[in-house]
């Protein structure tokens, strides 16, 4: 069972608190009526899906309610680092799902 | 009976408790502190198991989790019954009931025992791919006779009657395990102020110290022991589990501990203690110390009653007290056999003698032989054994074990027990659980946990310190690496000095060779639970089942409730031989949880039986219940399904509580619809985002109904909200998805909108909301409020707050029923209150409480949806007909506009939600009935949608339906068919939706 | 092929069993085959051997990284069920139960295929009106399928709590007489010997590291054992791993990799005779012909490749089992595990061409692939061998999420109102 670092509580706390949202920095196209069909689905439905570093939102659901982000290793399961919504990772996993 | 193998003196058993307890129905005595096996064994019961694969007699070999034969039936009463305990692990208690699983007539007699030996010949690994195919239809008929031998024990057939608990801990250090290394451990993070748990999967703590003639600082082993153990209970933050295993090491250090606090008292727990409980711990620091497994060598009948472990035979005998048998052959690899040729010598019976594989034999242990005149035999090894329910004589031979070949003649020793040891298997079990392998050290010939990025250290046997001083060392190495970890101070701890040993390296060997190749030899087991033997070994290679994965799936290497301890690394070394490999190139196999089998029980804990979920009441539930109302499960809600009359039948009920409502008023609890309570400047513009229709002009004190769509433009859910003030809105949800819907709220909030100023908090549980709908709900309502109710002061689709029966509440014009209602919302705590205050008032109109049936019926009637029952997440707002609450001049692009519009969004031919007209009004459709166009058609029949809701509908004197028909809008007044499950062809018309008061007149009075 | 027979079993055992020839060779890969399929799984390994029976392509080779068998196809639960709700699930599920009826004959290898029935249960009133509409969906498409009330639901499972005093009281339940469980193992096996036999290669400790592509399509795989092979089709059926290979070919999957876990019992007395499946209390039992226990949980939220989940899906699993059965709570667990499963926003696989010319992709199966193995194999072979695919994997298109014309069986289970 992860044990997950919320950056509001400023605490370690189990994975039963939380809920896992999917992965992070998918923005919601600025002009959805412009998108085609495509880019529509893309957004919706296709995900990079790493066997390595991740980049996921979680929601303190049993705690604070508030959403962040976490950087974990798909493999592993090390989480290693949570970060608020908004802001970016300081760990890419752009080399093959290495951390870098 | 007398205890015929039970020393006068010695072990730690406590003599002046006698136990009776009950094997096979034959009352049996022991001694407190004794194991079921050892009690056993002290009775001088030889078998206690046949064999799964070929019924063969089977007796107890090992003395710890490692046991693959002693599996036996525990339990006085049906309810207590508990299948499948390992004997070597069970405290012997007084009134112990045990039955052995296996055997028919008897273990002695077994008759699938005659047939193993007659048909064992043929059911080499994998057999059944190979037969049983002929003919086809005769599989299941095989399949009901190999189904009988299923099965080690058998589960009880009625409740458990005891309970388990769960606790939550969180620790600096857990040691696992409580032999040297452990203690040593622990006593070190102790003393250096760490919070430590240390657990123990053994009655008592202490390892292999227990069995130990070794001096600690010059006195035994067992003074150390608990010399220690009484140092650690003195600290307050130290927490110690003996009869506790740690089961499961998962991610994030989580590991669970599985503590038996009552199996050892008693057959059921006594009243007010848990039977078990599962601590579920996360630890800063883990250290492990789990010691090690002893390898019995593989040889021809090595699975006849009396062949054991060495370790085993040292254990019985210094712990407690009990010899099994009386003539010894000892057969080993190592310096660590000796020692139960020893113990069993000093204990006075006759050790025949000491075969070692290797040549030149010289250590201390080989010294303490030749002071006791022991016999000993070298470069030879037991290669076989006559007898079948005991042990009656060996084959001893020289061998040359690099070349796999007996190398010199036969000669047979009379013995009654055989004692092996191949040398020693870290129990690297829980190393592995997170993914981390274990790694081949050929210098200990044994695996030793992997890296890891766990805060895991490893101590003792587990890294291969197999003598006392070594695991002493390292367990005090790990607690001086964890507490500098922790950045707590290192303490002073002194080891304790042990005599000088001189030790003789093991030799690698596993499987015995034989005259005869393996495959024409007498079995050699290597997985005693599975009768997997090293000439299937060998064959499952010879198939080309030779990863070792392959082996272990096709032999059932390791597959047992023993999960292969004894037997994985003799299994991985055979296939290496027979691959021309190594063993760290043939690999070894994932070890998962659990470390040793746990009860259901102590996992599900006390979220079964009534806790298993929470039932949630609403504040006039206790009135339902008073009133007889049956009930429906919605979400975790018990709603009111209806309120039968005596002598009413359901359909009765629901047609009263219909035309009541209709006729006069009705009332409704809506309490359990989800209620959120939003506000802020920006809250207007958040609701035009996420529900579909627009929200910028509605003005306080009015309510709009809104459906919520996915991205993809499927409705998920819907409600009324409406406008407290300009920047204050309280939206209502479907029963069951108002959490959801919060979370997604929320999620659009937090991480899309954040600009957004809006807040959100679920106020469901705050209020009562009773809903009185019907002609005469305006008369009811203005008995209990002076507030003005009239439809110019009131309008439909507002709301108003007002004090209602002396309540402050806030009452909504709006109507699931199509008729003039009134939603009552006071606080929660009023609730009940101003329900009955409404049915004081309520005779002269006959007030008439209805349930979800009726609200269903009612609703269909007017033809509005009920999200979940006519929506299953694949359809949009069109398809609905409910385009009126799309509005697309919205200039914020609303979540499910674009979803709405793909291309197969916009097909004519989509399924569309219609009204549905049996043509002959007494029929009632199915809910689930499948529509066609052809009834005629063959299967598979082209189907054109399914029925949501229907119904009777009393108002109306005829069956109603809804649901789905393809391109339906366009085929009003069509036929279309319904082929029911009974044979019968239901015909019914397509039609609108809504079958009362279509212009909606009812609700506008 | 050396033919399984019982007689052959007799003969071999005067023999001391020395004489068995091996299931599949060990071959050495060619530089060039006309089919490469990746993934030597249940699926991969059906998809060869049809190809091979069906089409005539013999010149293919499967490459599996690890061994045969070793992911999803020896994880799972062994369930075998054909009653989807939509049509183009059904046709697909109900096309792989046909195939396993005879299977074993097929194959000359008894993959015990027992077909003990399956009961999906009804806890609420919803549940009951998802399964009659799931029922009738079913018998209108040719599938064997009923729905049971109550007593009829006993009467199949005599131990199970159907008293009205659980939390959740059974209902009912939707009752497939036809479906059952299979020995898992056997049908990778089964499957890998047969189509051994017909000439197709093996390659086991294999793995495909790159894809080769010209002009957007697809000539070959490098691996990291034989470096290049070359084929004129590629098929990918490496399930949770999809979008690893996915990424190499350079596009995006609409999948996300979460653990599966099941667990099992020690073995105890058969007790339990037909395979029982809860949604609404989630959790799902069968015992399997050596006496164990066979549980399945939920997947676990977070996506993860590590074939291991969490605690807590472990506990709620055993919490809805024993909320079915609290006779089971002293029957003891004894080992648990996980897959990678690869699941579809929808719940409905990925059979389909891709943005790359030649390359193939048979995926997202989710929690449900076993039972498609071998209609899953069937189709997914017509489509590689005729480089179009096969009518009934046709609406399983990855461009299906484009479009929006999902096909989605996560519909079937509604929402409470």
């Amino acid at each position: 069972m992860l044990s997950i670092y919320c950056p509001h509580c400023a605490e370690h706390r189990d994975e039963e608190e939380f809920h896992y949202k999917g992965q992070a920095h998918i923005a919601r196209p600025s002009d959805p009526d412009k998108c085609s069909d495509e880019e529509w689905g893309n957004y919706m439905y296709f995900r990079a899906n790493p066997r390595g570093i991740h980049h996921e939102v979680w929601v303190h659901a049993l705690g604070c309610r508030k959403f962040f982000n976490v950087t974990r290793d798909t493999r592993s399961y090390q989480v290693f680092e949570s970060y608020l919504i908004g802001t970016s990772p300081s760990i890419t996993g752009e080399q093959g799902g290495q951390p870098s | 009976m007398t205890q015929l193998n039970r020393l006068s003196t010695g072990g730690r058993i406590n003599r002046s408790k006698p136990l009776r307890f009950t094997w096979r129905g034959q009352v049996y005595s022991g001694y407190e502190g004794d194991t079921l096996a050892s009690a056993l064994l002290a009775n001088g019961v030889d078998v206690v198991a046949r064999s799964f694969k070929y019924s063969r007699p089977r007796g107890i070999i090992a003395a710890g989790a490692e046991e693959p034969n002693g599996i036996v039936q525990i339990g006085a009463t049906e309810a207590t019954q508990v299948p499948n305990v390992r004997a070597t692990q069970q405290g012997l208690y007084e009134g112990l009931v045990a039955e052995p699983t296996s055997g028919w007539p008897s273990l002695e007699y077994d008759l699938m025992g005659a047939v193993g030996k007659v048909a064992g010949s043929a059911m080499p690994p994998g057999f059944y791919y190979k037969t049983f195919m002929f003919p086809e239809s005769m599989w299941m008929t095989y399949e009901k006779f190999i189904r009988r031998a299923a099965g080690l024990g058998r589960s009880p057939i009625a409740p458990d009657p005891d309970r388990y608990e769960k606790t939550h801990q969180h620790c600096d250090v857990l040691v696992v395990g409580a032999g040297p290394a452990g203690l040593m451990a622990a006593l070190a993070a102790a003393r250096g102020g760490a919070r430590v748990i240390i657990a123990d999967e053994q009655e008592e703590m202490g390892g292999s110290l227990l069995a130990s003639r070794e001096l600690l600082d010059g006195g035994p082993a067992t003074d150390w022991v608990a010399s220690v153990l009484a140092e650690l209970n003195e600290h307050p933050e130290v927490l110690l589990l003996p009869k506790s295993t740690v089961n499961g090491y998962h991610d994030h250090n989580f590991l669970t501990i599985h503590e038996r606090c009552t199996d050892h008292l008693a057959d059921r727990a006594p009243d007010t203690q848990p039977r078990q409980r599962l601590h579920r711990v996360r630890a800063e620091w883990v250290i492990l110390a789990t010691g090690a497994h002893e390898r019995p060598l593989v040889y021809g009948n090595n699975d006849v009653p009396g062949c054991m472990t060495c370790s085993a035979v040292s254990s019985y005998v210094q712990r407690y007290g009990v010899v099994p048998g009386n003539r010894l052959v000892v057969s080993t690899s190592n310096d660590g056999g000796y020692q139960a040729a020893l113990d069993w010598h000093d204990a006075g019976r006759r050790v025949v003698a000491v075969i070692d594989a290797r040549r030149q034999v010289a250590s201390t242990m080989a010294d303490a032989l030749k002071d006791r005149g022991i016999t000993l035999i070298e470069g030879s090894a037991v290669l076989n054994v006559a007898g079948s329910t005991r042990v009656q004589s060996v084959e001893v031979a020289r061998i040359d074990a690099d070349a796999h070949q007996v190398i010199g003649p036969v000669q047979t020793l009379v013995c009654d027990t055989v004692a092996t040891s191949g040398g020693w298997s870290p129990a690297v079990h829980l190393s592995c659980h997170t993914g981390s392998r274990p790694t081949w050290r050929s210098d200990i010939i044994g695996f030793v946990p992997g890296a890891t990025h766990e805060q895991r250290l490893d101590a003792g046997a587990l890294v291969g310190e197999f003598s006392t001083e070594g695991a002493l060392n390292s367990g005090l190495a790990a607690a001086r690496q964890a507490l500098q970890a922790l950045s707590m101070s290192v303490p002073e701890v002194v080891v304790p000095t042990l005599a000088p040993v001189e030790i003789m390296p093991a030799l690698a060997l596993f499987h015995v060779p034989h005259t005869l190749p393996t495959s024409r030899a007498p079995k050699q087991f290597v997985d005693y639970q599975n009768d997997v033997t090293a000439a299937g070994i060998e064959l499952s290679c010879r198939e080309g089942f030779e990863s070792i994965e392959h082996v272990k799936r096709y032999t059932a290497l390791g597959f047992g409730t023993d999960q292969g301890k004894l037997g994985n690394i003799n299994g991985m070394a055979i296939t290496a031989r027979a691959r021309g490999m190594s063993i760290p190139e043939v690999g070894t196999t994932v070890f998962r949880p659990n470390y040793t089998p746990v009860s259901f029980g102590a996992i599900v804990g006390r979220d079964c039986g009534p806790l298993f979920d929470p039932k949630r009441y609403t504040a006039m539930h206790e009135w339902h219940v008073s009133k007889g109302a049956a009930f429906e499960d919605v979400g975790q809600w018990k709603r009111p399904w209806y309120f039968p009359k005596a002598g009413e039948t359901m359909a009765q009920a629901v047609n009263r509580e219909c035309v009541a409502t209709r006729t006069s008023v009705g009332i409704l609890d809506a309490s359990t619809l989800g209620k959120i309570d939003i506000q802020g400047p920006d809250a207007r513009e958040f609701l035009g985002r996420v529900y579909t229709n627009a929200w910028a002009k509605l003005a306080p004190g009015r309510c709009r109904y809104g459906l919520m769509c996915g991205e993809d433009g499927m409705v998920f859910d819907d409600g009324v909200t409406s406008c407290l003030a300009d920047q204050h809105f309280l939206m209502t949800t479907t029963t069951g998805g108002a959490a959801g819907v919060l979370e997604w709220l929320e999620f659009y909030h937090q991480t899309e909108w954040p600009e957004l100023q809006v807040y959100m908090t679920s106020v469901t549980d705050h209020w009562a909301t009773m809903t009185i709908s019907g002609p005469n709900s305006r008369k009811l309502l203005g008995e209990l409020t002076d507030a003005d109710l009239s439809a110019e002061a009131f309008p439909f689709m507002s709301w108003q707050p007002m004090t209602v029966a002396g309540v402050p509440a806030r009452v909504f014009r709006i109507s699931f029923t199509g008729e003039l209602s009134f939603e009552i919302n006071v606080p929660a705590n009023y609730g009940l209150h101003v329900w009955e205050a409404l049915f004081e008032r309520g005779a002269p109109y006959d007030l008439t409480p209805y349930g979800t049936e009726t609200m269903h019926v009612l609703r269909a009637e007017k033809g509005f949806i009920i999200a979940g029952q006519d929506t299953d997440g694949s359809v949009h707002p069109h398809d609905l007909g409910m385009g009126w609450a799309v509005s697309n001049q919205k200039p914020f692009s609303f979540i499910g506009k674009r979803g709405m519009v793909r291309a197969d969004c916009v097909r004519p031919d989509r399924k569309q939600w219609v009204g549905i007209k049996t043509r002959d009004p007494s029929v009632v459709l199915p809910e689930g009935a499948q529509g066609v166009f052809d009834p005629n058609a063959p299967i598979p029949m082209p189907m054109v949608g399914h029925i949501t809701s229907s119904y009777w509908s009393a108002n109306l004197n005829r069956s109603i339906a809804q649901g789905f028909v393809k391109g339906g809008h366009a085929r009003m007044g069509e036929t279309v068919y319904y082929p029911l499950a009974d044979g019968s062809v239901v015909e019914a018309e397509i039609c609108s939706p809504v079958f009362l008061d279509p212009e909606g007149e009812r609700q506008h009075v | 092929m050396q033919r399984y027979s019982g007689f052959g079993l007799l003969k071999n055992s005067v023999q001391h069993h020395e004489n068995w020839q091996r299931a599949w060779r060990n071959p050495t890969p060619k530089k060039h085959y006309d089919v490469i399929v990746v993934g030597g799984g249940g699926h991969g390994l059906a998809t060869a051997y049809y190809l091979a029976k069906e089409h005539g392509v013999t010149n293919v080779a499967v490459l599996e990284k690890g061994y045969l068998g070793g992911g999803n196809t020896g994880r799972n639960t062994t369930i075998v069920r054909s009653n989807y709700l939509w049509d183009e699930a059904a046709l697909l599920y109900e096309h792989a139960m046909k195939l396993w009826e005879g299977l074993s004959q097929d194959l000359n290898y008894n993959v015990m295929f027992s077909q003990r029935g399956v009961l999906n249960l009804g806890h609420t009133l919803q549940d009951m009106r998802d399964i009659q509409r799931r029922v009738n969906a079913n018998r209108l498409n040719g599938i064997d399928s009923e729905v049971l009330d109550t007593q009829g639901v006993q009467k199949i499972v005599p131990f199970m709590d159907c008293t009205g005093n659980t939390r959740y009281p059974v209902l009912g339940a939707s009752w497939q007489p036809r479906a059952g469980v299979a020995r898992h193992d056997a049908v990778a096996w089964g499957y890998a010997r047969a189509a051994d036999a017909l000439g197709v290669d093996l390659i086991q400790q294999t793995e495909v590291v790159d894809m080769l592509m010209e002009n957007g399509t697809i000539v070959g795989v490098k691996t990291d054992r034989y470096g290049e092979i070359r084929a004129n089709r590629v098929g990918c059926v490496v399930a949770g791993n999809s979008s690893v290979l996915a990424k190499m070919a350079g596009f995006e999957l609409p999948l996300e990799s979460h653990p599966l876990q099941a667990l099992v019992s020690e073995p105890i007395k058969p007790i339990l005779d037909t395979v029982v499946m809860s949604n609404h209390v989630h959790g799902y039992v069968s015992q399997s012909d050596k006496g164990d226990l066979v549980i399945g949980a939920g997947i676990d939220a977070y996506t993860g490749y590590g074939q291991r989940g969490s605690f807590p899906t472990i506990e709620h699993t055993l919490q809805a089992i024993i909320e079915l059965f609290p006779i089971f709570s002293r029957v003891r667990m004894n080992r648990q595990w996980g897959g990678i499963v690869d699941t579809c926003p929808d719940a409905c696989p990925i059979i389909s061409e891709t943005p790359v010319q030649n390359l193939y992709f048979n995926c997202g199966w989710g929690t449900g692939g076993f039972k498609a193995t071998t209609g899953s194999g069937h189709v997914f072979a017509a489509s590689l061998a005729k480089g179009e695919m096969h009518p009934l994997a046709k609406p399983f298109s990855m461009f299906r999420f484009h479009t929006g014309a999902l096909v989605d069986e996560h519909g079937a289970a509604g929402v409470a109102h």
